[in-house]
């Protein structure tokens, strides 16, 4: 751990080879998020284009509970403040630490995909699945895929968890762990969208 | 080695950055959240009954408007905190590391803005004219 911890400088000085890899992979990581962005604009164009086909059901404003959605928000929000502790302390070469506020984030994370589970559960247990309307189709498919994009960064989470623990902080691990930041900021962003068109619009009507 | 770049291209974040991001997130999610919690339910306060039809209509007409407000509010309130996550937990500026990174998403936005933006055109014009002929 010793050799790792030295300077971050000299570990860029010997593998400048490295660095460069490292900095394409994140570019490429950075296209593949754009890609996924205008995945999530054709969700919500649809979305808003059906967000008054109720088809006779209950509407938003029926539905949701404003102060439950910013729980989750406060949740997710937390969550991404948490991993940017982990990359602050993973600059400063502490494995211990990054491990620590990795586990803040993924609890924080678990907490918020819990809470959309849970409420999924109770609208379709109510009569008002994604069958009901246009509306609540348009709803679970927009929520739904962030929902599992949430899911997948918790999987990715824990993976990159075990492999510092593993391989301690190595240059790759660093390059996987900025990666999944880019990741976890990014579904943060998308959140601000879904609880502004979805959620704050939905109750407005 | 603060000012260094990290391996992934990203710049060095600080613990001040990181917390500037947070309580101003937490700002503007709380405006748009309390805008639609307290407006909203204002606008139902209103004793319709009572009132003579003119009134009646003047209370519309001033729902209508807090919830113009209201509905800027939200929009803005998400704008900048979008801004304010890619600048304070993303790192993005206008340094030449940053570069392509900055060109490829503005990219990505104008893809976004003709996406969405010319969906509901097409889709709200074509449901007027439904409605017009029908």
């Amino acid at each position: 751990m010793t050799a790792h911890a030295q300077s971050i400088e000299a570990a860029h000085a010997a593998d400048h080879g490295h660095h460069d890899v490292q900095e394409s992979r994140a570019f490429g990581f950075w296209l593949y998020i754009l890609s996924d962005l205008i995945l999530f604009s054709a969700l919500f164009a649809t979305f808003v284009v059906q967000m008054r086909s109720f088809a006779g059901g209950p509407t938003g404003k029926d539905l949701f509970d404003l102060s439950y959605v910013a729980g989750e928000t406060l949740l997710l929000l937390l969550s991404s403040a948490a991993y940017g502790l982990a990359v602050l302390a993973m600059q400063e070469e502490r494995g211990a630490q990054v491990l620590r506020w990795l586990g803040v984030t993924f609890l924080l994370g678990l907490g918020f995909i819990l809470m959309e589970v849970h409420e999924f559960r109770h609208l379709i247990a109510e009569g008002n699945g994604p069958n009901r309307s246009g509306f609540l189709s348009a709803y679970f498919t927009l929520v739904g895929t962030h929902g599992t994009h949430v899911t997948f960064g918790l999987i990715w989470m824990a993976m990159l968890m075990l492999q510092v623990v593993v391989k301690g902080l190595s240059a790759p691990v660093q390059g996987r762990l900025l990666r999944l930041s880019v990741f976890w900021h990014f579904l943060d962003i998308v959140w601000i969208g879904v609880f502004s068109v979805v959620y704050l619009l939905g109750v407005m009507q | 080695m603060t000012q260094s770049h990290s391996i992934a291209g990203e710049a060095h974040g600080s613990l001040r950055g990181y917390v500037t991001g947070f309580v101003l997130s937490l700002i503007l999610t709380a405006i748009p959240f309390a805008l639609v919690m307290v407006g909203n339910g204002s606008t139902s306060v209103p004793e319709v009954g009572i009132f003579i039809e003119r009134n009646v209509q003047v209370t519309e007409y001033v729902v209508d408007v807090s919830k113009a407000i209201i509905l800027g509010g939200i929009f803005i309130a998400a704008i900048i905190q979008i801004l304010v996550h890619l600048h304070y937990f993303l790192h993005m500026d206008r340094s030449s590391g940053q570069r392509w990174n900055l060109m490829t998403f503005l990219f990505a936005t104008l893809v976004m803005a003709i996406f969405i933006g010319g969906s509901l055109w097409i889709m709200f014009d074509l449901h007027y004219r439904m409605m017009g002929s029908a």
